[in-house]
């Protein structure tokens, strides 16, 4: 990760931010008052600043939150490596900034293999569904970027979903699935399944992705709940890559089917 | 007098050892002498201070804000009728406010932010002053952010001017309320960010309920009985949590009126006195025909007095339990001071059903919510487009001037809803509604709601002894006025509890373009239709609410009310005679939804031709033999 590609993110991210306040923010000012019988006894001015006040504290409330969903150790080759998935948003009811960024660091090699950041505007469209579009920006390998479309919200039955496609600027359309389920055993311990796939239109040699289904992650993770927002957990996980994907594993020493534990912090607050 | 908390407050350090109870406990002054068992203010002029001070709750240091350092803050008592003065003195660093909660004020005197005053500011002293033409048990509290959790809240007793219809040897009053260690507004971003998350009932492996069926298909849980549990309360009544024992005293055989007030921010009670029947004699201030039960069920803001006669000197538990059972907090009424009623144990928890989801099949045949029939043209954004030939037949709306375009020259008397005429025609009420869609803020449109007035309450359905329900409750005098509604406002309660998004009508009062108008003098039927999974605590300031109870439509003792609980997947009807002109709040009273949308104003716009009820009454019923010439059709130009 270099200066230059800090730059690069960030001046994307300030551009999303840009796009999205008016939207998210935008007061119409020229309606009439809503209801304005007080302003006889104690002045119009400062009535109107008063109920702009009253009514923006009554629904209109930004709010922040940062979820670390999965900060782990994985039992992978060698001293293993050090996986992140994060996200985090900002904003109202409807409308908020989302940042997600996620990726692993090998602890034997003492570097980042996998790294990226996406930085999302979201909107609620459905009761439980939110749209989401922006860039991607990966940090690790080389430098892409991603134009970003995605669906974020919870299915039917329970299950978190969150599913994106990803058109680089080179030209290359992939996608992925996660799927989430708490299943409680007791009020604080949750077996969580949790499912990933991903998908590529083309070949991506530099990338080591092979078009059609490029690699499944199913784990199951067992968490405690010392507090909602703090949950120390352990788990396996089942990595597997498919088709051209599997080839170029195996071909740059890797193992394309492997089972690994895990021992991580879900976090959020 | 003695300020008995303060006491505590300047004591912490060095009385520790004497314990909260402190050295003048609330049965040390006889109830005739005005014990409360929390501090007491009584006369015309009356000084209050909001601040922020320190207490003690359940045996931890608390950092509270409230009025003249006490939780709750001190008992106002005054007569009926008197002129009052209250001067009202903030030594906080934000704004305060407080509202007379079911009190006739007028509303530039109602106190509440952006709707009626500015608010009171940092180091301002704001003066309130009026008179009210009503008395009982009321309360008061802060309408200004969340700082009702925090302790903001006290009570109000009016003497009335003439005898009191209910005897009694005693009388405490009994604030309920949940307090909280955090910050109320860590505990409102936390809902947002994860609504369930202060939910410690959720559906499990052992208890699935919530994972499958139509509850996983919906994404609703029928766990969610309370959106802030006991893992983050700790139940109160007069500050005191069960450790803490408010004791009360008796003697066997006296009448002791207890005067029951929920102040919760977000919790609803059950309260009981194992052993002991209750017969409740005031609703929200408003005497009632006595009823006897050993249960009820009182929403956010609800007050009830209620009579005791223990004859055997043993000490009595009073219990609050928390809707979800996730907490209670007992109280003891003992034939000697100090003695402290054994805690009865949490009861098991309930869940909700397909009913409280609004799609109870089984009731479909007793449906009125289903005839769209007549009034799906009338499907408008609230307040937006009206059936004139439909209107009500209050003189009000007649002669306002916006209401052009009716033809005085042949109105059509049998649609304009003079209420129903036994010989004549249906009569369908001019009916407001918004169109409500399922939408980011709305999960759920109730498909079948039901009148639940005759129910107590979720959870006390199956109790092995008696419940109170709203249509047991009749007013002691009879309804001051009347008079067939002229016109229906329908208004939907709505939510989604994933995003925490909660609203009327599935707008926030954020979004809140245009209040709800009523017009002066009118008579209005409020209809609310709960399309959420929670009970709703329903209160419009500055009117009272005659509860249309199925059968007793027509009755002339229809119980009255400042604050309604509406049912999850209920419908009912309230009457309203907007008497009082002004903006007035119209809220839920579970603090987390007002602030997350849940409010509106209902302004009652004044009329020029004001109708009282009285003249009202008096006018013929029978439409044929109206003179209406004398109806105020000549002078529609001059009121133009």
């Amino acid at each position: 990760m270099t200066l230059s590609h800090l730059i690069k993110f960030a001046s994307v991210a300030a551009l999303t931010v840009t796009i999205l306040s008016p939207a998210a923010f935008a007061q119409d000012s020229d309606d009439p008052a809503p209801w304005s019988m007080a302003d006889k006894y104690w002045g119009a001015d400062v009535m109107a600043r008063s109920r702009e006040a009253v009514q923006k504290s009554n629904g209109n409330i930004p709010n922040f939150m940062i979820m670390g969903d999965r900060l782990e150790w994985q039992d992978t080759d060698g001293d293993g490596s050090f996986l992140w998935d994060a996200q985090g948003w900002f904003g109202g009811d409807i409308n908020k900034l989302y940042i997600k960024t996620e990726g692993e660091y090998a602890l034997e090699d003492e570097e980042i293999e996998d790294a990226e950041v996406q930085a999302l505007y979201s909107r609620a469209i459905a009761p439980f569904w939110d749209l989401q579009a922006g860039v991607r920006y990966d940090l690790e390998p080389k430098g892409r970027t991603h134009a970003v479309l995605g669906v974020q919200g919870l299915a039917p039955y329970w299950f978190e979903i969150d599913a994106a496609a990803f058109l680089s600027t080179d030209g290359d359309l992939s996608a992925s699935v996660e799927a989430e389920y708490d299943l409680r055993f007791t009020q604080r311990i949750t077996l969580q399944p949790r499912a990933e796939i991903g998908f590529s239109a083309t070949d991506i040699p530099e990338l080591d992705i092979g078009s059609g289904i490029t690699n499944l992650d199913a784990g199951l993770r067992l968490r405690y709940e010392i507090r909602r927002e703090f949950a120390p957990y352990i788990g396996v996980e089942w990595q597997k890559s498919f088709g051209d994907t599997a080839d170029f594993v195996r071909r740059s020493g890797g193992d394309p089917d492997k089972i690994v534990a895990v021992i991580g912090l879900r976090t959020w607050f | 007098m003695y300020n008995r908390r303060r006491f505590l407050t300047s004591s912490l350090g060095a009385g520790a050892a004497l314990g909260v109870s402190g050295l003048v406990p609330a049965w040390a002054v006889s109830a005739s002498e005005g014990n409360m068992g929390i501090p007491a203010l009584t006369g015309t002029n009356f000084d209050l201070e909001v601040s922020k001070f320190k207490t003690r709750i359940n045996g931890r240091v608390a950092s509270a804000v409230g009025v003249n350092g006490s939780i709750p803050a001190p008992l106002i008592r005054f007569r009926e009728g008197d002129d009052i003065t209250l001067n009202v003195k903030n030594t906080l660093d934000v704004d305060t406010s407080i509202h007379w909660h079911g009190l006739l004020v007028p509303f530039q005197m109602d106190g509440v932010p952006g709707v009626t005053f500015p608010g009171i500011k940092p180091g301002e002293t704001f003066t309130y002053k009026y008179a009210v033409p009503q008395n009982g048990t009321y309360w008061y509290h802060s309408h200004s952010g969340l700082q009702e959790q925090s302790g903001h809240y006290g009570p109000i007793i009016i003497d009335p001017k003439d005898a009191d219809p209910v005897s009694y040897d005693r009388e405490y009053v009994l604030m309920l309320g949940d307090w909280t260690f955090t910050d109320p507004h860590r505990i409102f971003a936390k809902l947002k960010k994860n609504a369930e998350s202060l939910n410690f009932n959720q559906a499990t492996v052992s208890n699935p309920k919530g994972l499958l069926g139509m509850w996983g298909a919906m994404r609703m849980s029928p766990n969610d009985l309370a959106d802030v549990t006991g893992e983050t309360y700790t139940y109160v009544i007069n500050g005191h949590s069960t450790a803490d024992n408010f004791d009360m005293v008796f003697n066997p055989g006296e009448r002791v009126r207890l005067r029951i007030i929920n102040a919760a921010a977000m919790t609803l009670f059950n309260v009981r006195m194992p052993g002991l029947p209750m017969t409740v004699v005031q609703a929200d201030g408003l005497n009632v025909r006595p009823v006897e039960t050993d249960e009820f069920q009182m929403g956010v803001a609800e007050v009830y007095d209620v009579i005791v006669e223990p004859t055997e000197a043993k000490p009595f538990a009073f219990v609050a339990e928390s809707i979800d059972r996730s907490g209670q907090v007992v109280a003891t009424l003992a034939p000697k001071p100090g003695m402290r009623a054994k805690a009865s144990a949490l009861r098991a928890v309930p869940t909700l059903t397909m009913k409280d989801m609004g799609m109870d099949h089984s009731s479909m045949g007793g449906m009125d919510g289903m005839d769209h029939d007549a009034t799906t043209d009338m499907n408008a954004k609230p307040s937006a487009q009206m059936d004139h030939s439909k209107m009500g037949h209050d003189m009000g709306a007649m002669s306002d001037g916006k209401m052009g375009g009716m033809d005085h020259a042949a109105p059509d008397h049998a649609a304009m809803g003079h209420g129903p005429n036994p010989n004549g025609p249906p009569v369908q009420l001019a009916k407001m509604e918004a169109d409500i869609e399922v939408g980011p803020g709305v999960v759920n449109v109730a498909a079948m709601p039901t009148n639940r007035l005759d129910e107590p309450g979720i959870g006390l359905s199956d109790v092995p002894h008696r419940t109170l329900t709203y249509s047991q409750l009749r007013s002691l005098e009879p309804n001051q006025d009347t008079r067939k509604p002229g016109r229906e406002v329908v208004v939907h309660l709505t939510s989604n509890m994933e995003r925490y998004m909660w609203s009327f009508d599935g707008v926030k009062f954020s979004e809140v373009k245009e209040s709800i108008k009523f017009m002066e003098g009118e008579r209005v039927r409020l209809t609310m239709v709960n399309n959420t999974m929670m009970p709703h605590p329903i209160h419009l300031h500055g009117m009272f609410f005659d509860v249309v109870i199925p059968g007793y439509e027509n009755g002339t003792h229809m119980p009255r009310k400042h604050t309604i609980v509406v049912k999850p997947g209920e419908k009912l009807s309230v009457d309203v005679t907007a008497e009082h002109v002004g903006d007035w709040a119209f809220h839920c009273h579970l603090i987390y939804h007002m602030h997350a949308g849940m409010m509106q104003v209902v302004s009652v716009l004044p009329n020029p031709q004001k109708m009282t009820p009285m003249m009202m009454k008096s006018m013929p019923a029978d439409h044929s033999k109206m003179d209406h010439s004398k109806m105020g059709h000549d002078n529609m130009k001059e009121a133009k």
